[in-house]
């Protein structure tokens, strides 16, 4: 470890605090909405998970990069994030399936980073006020004026990004003795939800979030997949309305965290923005037709408002165990569910994947 | 699902005195256990023969019942309260066998007492090997290639089939006790042969050796609706091979992806539902470094150390939790005390990295064999909290107590390259050490890790100290370097150290450690958790916190006793504890400062503040200067916390209770001479000297035998008695092995009846609870010795001058609180042994059976109040009508190569009491609740051998004619040596004769000890302590048997007096000490 002239690097904070740490990884400015997790171990996961798009990522673990990087274990290609902040990166990784380590993995995907953080005093701040813009400078931009990077702080917002994070032509993935033929609407999709779904037995029709309902339809699909992603729900008006449109259809339909707040705003129901919202690898999540608990994965800075969820439509079938916030919905007037969790982990816990196993049954699984 | 209306009466099942591999951590678990009942209003019945646990306080639980730990005792305590259920997974291994033991006899479902936490079916999987394997098989989880075998050819033969090494694991073993790993088939024949025979059902398991792969833990909890969650991952240092006990271990897991990390946290959950536990569980994995391969190892279906450490390094309070769930409650229904607004359904999150770093006794067994593998050793342990792996190796390095603030092992310093490279190969408990030391030498991290299989995470980890160290020790000290070194948890005295600079010339500011909280979800949730740990950083969470509960209560900071250790175990902690609690009746608020994860002193809810720290100058500096504490207490926390009391009056603190300068007076030779010289009371005559030369020119003034000590002892740490000049040299050679800082003291060697008494002063009156008096005479420790309340044989003189003398040396050494004082009456005469202005081992018994809360006392005259007023009077207190012998428990089993003979050395882990109207029937029962067998039944019915074997040392030979004819008119048949045998036979005593073993002929002790025939051992030897001593092995023999072996003359006759009453366990009447 070198313990001499590192590099220096600096956190501002929309409120004006100012954290000095060192740069890592790419050098340079960014600026984004800084949110916390509280994951310990999938940084990879993390950092390749669409849904981050325009965040600055803040690791409430203190140790990163343990294990180093691999080219397996990426939700995604390339890193949506708007920087990185960690307390303190490993510099010599050990792990079998190292391939490199973290500082020139956000070099090579030009992530901005930043370490020495103190991240609990960072995450607490982020707690009162919730969820913050900053900034990261570093490099020649340590001198840059405050006081108009503070109004390009506050200016800032994540904005309309799943199409950005969308593939752009539908991909084709097929499954070895398929079944089933899903449609996999891309907010923004971690890889594993294609997998878990290859893994069953049903190929895969990745589409753009663009697509009409009648390209989608044009797929027969045995089963649409709503796909995680980034940004407020509600900016989504054309990805809602197909939505809606597709209700009668009546094809079975399992959606996950975005995807579960389009097809609520698309059955008339509400979302709103969390304090700051939940992200890591530990939230319960109670079933409450199976009366149980089970530890989820999440990313999420909105959701579903409860009681908003029209009561001929459907119904609320999954509460969140700390807040008590709506975790899933259960409709009536179609053969669909979605979760705000992640049942496809990575990072994270493997509990739910049963959810899977469902949707293969609503698809006619049983057969 | 709320409480089960079923229940109404529960009886908790304690895990007895503390041994190795089972400590104070089930005293934690149990006394969270009990609250948790008794706050949802049931009846709680206990039973555990351990007194020195908070659990068998008086309010702790309904009827406390300190009784022998077997089974028909507890099927009578049974019987006697009529309890519905017995919850078997609070009291470690002990209470899980005797509840599987009460399930599968059929005597549970007789009396229709339900069996709460794990289910007979739960504990039959888990804990019987074949049973495991099944069930692992069944739900595919991957177990090593093993087999359970019955007998020797077995075991021989299934080794052949899967290729040496293997490992060889008994079944339903304390710790793992007996196993072993065997790379010949030599070795295998020898530890399997023990291992059969340490186990209660004749059953081991020998299995494919996978040392090297990685071991990781997983603490999980279900609850009856089959949710699960993790609490805590934990992986250890040391590669598969060492025992998790003997292992530096951290938490949460470091060098696992999430692909590995949820592979292995889905298999524990897999697991702990296939058990259907209703609690907590421990799983214990190895995971093969190169790949995803991976095998369960082991599964506790109850809770343990792990979960202990579990608990403290996450603030989920695992026991108190799965007590709840034990009585019907659902993970989703119980709160998470530490946010108040969250469920106890849910995985803590860190934003710190714990390690955990064990204690071993080796700093006082000098002889024993410091290797580690699957038989812990550990008696103890310390946890620190730190932002990094560096940090967190700082803080525990200087928690652990061995003289030590940096990894640099100094005898490792004198060593050359190629002995350090060698010395790697060692799996011992310098290992760590080792490594460092490599580093240092620059020996590549690579070639380090191919010798040692340590994951090169680890290895670079230290690496970066050895990098910092360097750093500072070239050039200027800058404040870069101090920042850098104060971030790795330095101390100031180390950075000086290794600099060579001043840090006071310096233009920059020293800095003080500021807190972080503890707080199970890294700060996503505002927590009100009191839990706090010191850290160099920005932001003080604790000043906040204390300024944001503003109070106008007095706060006193309490130092805990560190790592439990020989001489120094849970009755400090039992102490400390209650210190707090009565100081928070008095209306003080109580911090609390110790680094012992297993203790209940560390639990977030027993202070109104917890600091997880080193007990250090500079750690307690720190806390001090956040806290603004009104004052201090040290006398309850053990030597650790003595210690402290030298830099806390430097600091301007107040101590409260006896002032340091009063310490000094008791501990310093020349001082204590001066003040005994006033009071006029006698003491063995001695001297204080520094080199060998002094010490041989002193012990030929005073003669021959002489007892050797270093002054500010602990549990006669490096005590002798030695007979000759050439005991005195080696004894002097190893003391000044280590750098003397106090001198060593030499007194004449007394050999009469040792008593002891612990007092409470105010300054003005003084009360004594009760007078002990040890049945083994002077020249064994304190700690060692059979200790009876009130005495059995002092005359009322005598009695009086001890009262004379207390109460003389109280008043003279200002004493305010506890002290303890040892004495020797030796012809008629009193002499004083020893003062200890402070608590002591035998405080919380003694509270028990006489009913004087000699720490709550104690807590509130060191507040300002009087004896007098609290309705007690000066001088001794009234006598209780019950008799309470303590007796020790040894850890022998586990420590190869450690002469069993008692001797001025404290060697014992723990205690266990026996409390009867009648002096023979509580020394029955003591001897009973410590594992003593009675062989006068049973071997006469069985037919079996019924022999003992007695060798002792020429000074007994008077002594032991009676003996002998005693075991003779019990029908014994007496076996001794040479020396022995012709005095015995001279003497009437039809003895047979066997050779030693250095005879090397037949009959042999070995052959004989071998043979089953011997029911007890009495040996005794002028010298022992090296293991290649005739005497040592002998002895060492005996315990790897399983035969009593009694080495004093003393414990023989009193195992003689109750051989003699020919007594049962069921004979004796069974007692609830809430109504004495």
């Amino acid at each position: 470890m070198i313990f001499e002239n590192k590099k220096k690097a600096a956190l501002i904070l929309a409120d004006g605090t100012v954290f000095e740490g060192r740069s890592f990884g790419a050098e340079g400015k960014t600026v984004g909405e800084i949110v916390f997790t509280t994951a310990m171990t999938g940084y990879q996961e993390t950092l390749t998970d669409p849904s981050y798009c325009g965040q600055i990522i803040t690791q409430t673990f203190p140790l990163i990069g343990n294990y180093g990087v691999n080219k397996t274990d990426p939700e995604s290609n390339g890193c949506a994030a708007a920087g990185y902040i960690v307390r303190e990166y490993c510099e010599e990784p050990s792990n079998f399936r190292c391939e490199g380590g973290l500082d020139e993995y956000l070099k090579t995907l030009g992530i901005i980073g930043i370490y020495d953080i103190d991240t609990r005093r960072l995450t607490k701040i982020i707690r009162e006020s919730g969820v913050m813009n900053g900034a990261i400078v570093s490099g020649e931009f340590l001198n840059c004026d405050k006081n108009s990077l503070l109004e390009e702080i506050r200016a800032y917002s994540v904005g309309i990004v799943v199409p950005k994070v969308s593939v752009k032509e539908k991909e084709f993935y097929p499954a070895e003795n398929a079944r089933f033929n899903v449609v996999l609407m891309d907010y923004g999709y971690k890889f594993n939800i294609r997998r878990e779904l290859v893994k069953r037995g049903c190929n895969v029709t990745v589409m753009p979030c663009g697509s009409t309902p009648e390209e989608i339809k044009a797929q027969h699909p045995d089963g649409i997949m709503l796909s995680n992603g980034p940004g407020d729900p509600a900016d989504n008006a054309e990805a809602i309305a197909t939505l809606r449109a597709l209700i009668p259809e009546q094809i079975p339909t399992f959606g996950i965290c975005l995807g579960h707040q389009l097809l609520a705003l698309a059955n008339g129901a509400k979302t709103e923005k969390l304090k700051y919202g939940h992200r890591g690898g530990n939230q319960p999540v109670k079933d409450i037709a199976r009366d149980k608990t089970y530890i989820t994965s999440q990313n999420h800075g909105y959701a579903v408002i409860s009681g908003s969820v029209p009561e001929s439509v459907g119904e609320v079938s999954h509460i969140n165990g700390n807040d008590g916030t709506c975790e899933g919905v259960r409709y009536k007037n179609a053969p669909a569910f979605t979760v705000q969790f992640h049942p496809e982990a990575c990072g994270g816990p493997h509990d739910t994947s049963y959810l899977f196993d469902e949707f293969i049954k609503m698809m006619g699984g049983d057969r | 699902m709320p409480l089960r209306s079923d229940i109404k009466k529960v009886l908790v099942i304690g895990s007895g005195p503390i041994v190795i591999g089972q400590a104070a951590e089930f005293d934690y678990a149990g006394t969270q256990a009990c609250r948790a009942l008794k706050q949802e209003g049931l009846e709680v019945v206990l039973i555990n023969s351990n007194p020195a646990t908070i659990m068998t306080d008086k309010h702790m639980a309904d009827k406390i019942y300190i009784e022998p730990l077997t089974l028909d005792v507890v099927k009578r305590v049974i019987e006697i309260e009529k309890p519905d259920s017995v919850v078997s997974n609070l009291g470690g291994q002990t209470a899980l066998t005797l509840s599987m033991q009460l399930a599968e006899s059929g005597f549970l479902a007789e009396h229709n007492v339900k069996l709460l936490g794990s289910n007979p079916e739960t504990i039959h999987k888990a804990e019987d090997r074949q049973a495991f394997k099944d069930t692992m098989e069944e739900i595919g989880q991957p177990v090593i290639p093993s087999k359970v075998v019955e007998n020797i050819d077995d075991a021989m033969a299934f080794a052949e089939e899967i290729g040496y090494p293997v490992i060889v694991r008994p079944a339903f073993t304390l710790g793992g006790t007996g196993g072993g790993i065997a790379e010949t088939r030599e070795e295998l024949h020898e530890i399997a042969t023990n291992g059969l025979r340490l186990s209660p059902i004749t059953q081991i398991l020998v299995e494919k050796c996978i040392s090297g792969w990685k071991e990781i833990e997983f603490e999980v909890m279900r609850d009856s609706k089959g949710s699960v969650i993790t609490v805590c991952s934990m992986e250890n240092f040391d590669p598969v091979g060492v025992h998790t006990g003997d292992s530096i271990v951290v938490a949460p897991c470091v060098t696992l992806a999430d692909k590995e990390y949820q592979m292995l946290r889905t298999a524990a959950l897999d697991i702990i539902q296939a058990l259907k536990v209703e609690g907590g569980c421990n799983c214990q994995f190895a995971l093969k470094p190169d790949s995803f391969e991976y095998a369960v190892i082991e599964v506790n279906p109850r809770v343990s150390r792990s979960s202990a450490l579990a608990s403290k390094a996450t603030g989920y309070p695992i026991a108190k939790v799965a007590a709840r769930i034990a009585v019907g409650y659902t993970l989703d229904e119980i709160v998470n005390q530490v946010t108040g607004k969250t469920y106890a359904c849910f995985e803590p999150a860190l934003d710190y990295l714990v390690v955990k770093f064990p204690k071993w006794p080796f700093d006082k067994f000098v002889y024993a064999k410091k290797t580690l593998g699957t038989q812990m050793k550990a008696t103890g342990e310390i946890m620190a909290i730190a932002p990094s792996f560096e940090a967190g190796m700082m803080k525990a390095v200087r928690s652990i107590e061995l003289g030590m603030d940096t990894m640099t092992k100094r005898e490792f310093t004198k060593l050359s390259d190629e002995e350090i490279l060698a010395k790697l190969s060692d799996v011992d408990v310098d290992r760590s050490f080792c490594v460092f030391e490599a580093l240092k030498r620059g020996i590549p991290i690579d070639t380090i890790h191919d010798i040692t299989k340590i994951d090169k995470w680890f290895i670079s980890k230290l690496n970066n100290l050895v990098g910092l160290e360097k750093w500072l020790s070239e050039g200027e000290l800058t404040e870069e370097k101090y920042l850098t070194a104060k971030k790795y948890c330095y101390l100031d005295s180390t950075i000086e150290r290794i600099s060579g600079q001043k840090i006071s010339d310096k233009n920059f500011e020293r800095r003080l450690a500021v807190y972080k909280m503890v707080d199970t979800c890294a700060a996503e949730f505002a927590a009100e958790t009191p839990y706090f740990y010191n850290c160099f950083d920005r932001e003080n969470e604790a000043a906040e916190f204390i300024e944001s509960h503003p109070s106008d209560k007095k706060k006193v900071i309490v130092f805990g006793s560190g790592p439990i250790r020989i001489g120094q175990g849970i009755e400090f902690d039992y102490c400390s504890v209650h210190c707090v609690w009565t100081l928070k009746e008095e209306g003080c608020e109580a911090v609390i400062c110790n680094n012992n994860p297993e203790t209940v002193s560390t639990d977030f809810d027993t202070g109104t503040r917890l600091y997880f720290d080193p007990l250090t100058k500079e750690d307690v500096e720190a806390l001090i200067a956040t806290e603004k504490p009104y004052g201090c207490v040290v006398q309850f926390g053990g030597q650790t916390a003595i210690k402290l009391t030298k830099h806390l009056t430097e600091m301007g603190v107040r101590i409260l209770g006896t002032q340091a300068a009063d310490i000094d007076a008791a501990e310093d030779r020349e001082l204590f001479d001066e003040l005994l010289e006033r009071c006029g009371i006698p003491r063995p005559q001695g001297e204080t000297v520094f080199t060998t030369e002094e010490a041989l020119k002193a012990a030929n003034e005073l003669g021959y035998p002489v007892l050797l000590r270093p002054s500010y002892v602990l549990g006669g740490q490096n005590m002798i008695i030695a007979h000759s000049d050439a005991d005195v040299s080696e004894y002097m050679k190893i003391i000044t092995a280590t750098e003397l800082e106090n001198p060593v003291l030499i007194d004449k060697y007394m050999m009469g009846t040792e008593v002891e008494v612990d007092a409470i002063c105010d300054g003005e009156d003084f009360v004594i609870p009760g007078i002990m008096e040890h049945v083994e005479r002077a020249g064994i420790h304190s700690g060692d010795s059979i200790s009876i309340y009130p005495c059995q044989n002092l005359t009322s003189h005598i009695k009086k001058v001890i009262i004379d003398y207390t109460e003389k040396l109280a008043k003279a050494l200002h004493v305010i609180g506890l002290v303890n004082i040892q004495y020797v009456v030796y012809n008629h005469e009193v002499f004083v042994i020893e003062v200890n202005p402070r608590s002591s081992r035998t405080v919380p018994y003694i509270s028990k059976v006489t009913g004087v809360p000699m720490v709550d006392l104690a807590t509130k005259i060191i507040l300002g109040k009087k004896l007098k007023d609290m309705g007690y009077k000066s001088g001794l207190y009234q006598e209780s009508p019950y008799v309470a012998v303590k007796v020790p428990v040894f850890s022998f089993e586990k420590l190869h190569d450690v002469d069993n003979q008692l001797g001025p050395e404290m060697k014992s882990t723990g205690e266990c009491l026996g409390i009867a109207k009648t002096f023979g029937e509580a020394l029955y029962k003591g001897l009973t609740a410590a594992g003593y067998k009675f062989h006068h039944n049973r071997a006469a019915e069985n037919g079996e051998g019924k022999g003992v074997l007695i060798s002792v040392r020429d000074s007994d030979k008077n002594e032991i004619i009676e003996i002998a004819s005693r075991f003779e008119a019990l029908g014994f048949k007496i076996y001794a040596t040479g020396g022995t045998a012709s005095v015995l036979n001279r003497n009437m005593i039809a003895a047979n004769h066997v050779y030693r073993i250095h005879e090397a002929k037949e009959p042999n002790v070995i052959t004989l000890l071998e043979s089953g025939e011997i029911s007890y051992v009495v040996s005794t030897s002028e010298t022992g302590r090296k293991p290649s001593l005739d005497s040592v092995r002998m002895r060492r023999k005996a315990v790897e048997r399983s035969i009593v072996c009694l080495t004093a003359i003393d414990t023989a006759n009193a195992l003689l007096d109750c051989l003699e009453m020919k007594t049962t366990i069921d004979d004796v009447e069974l007692v609830d000490i809430t109504k004495i």
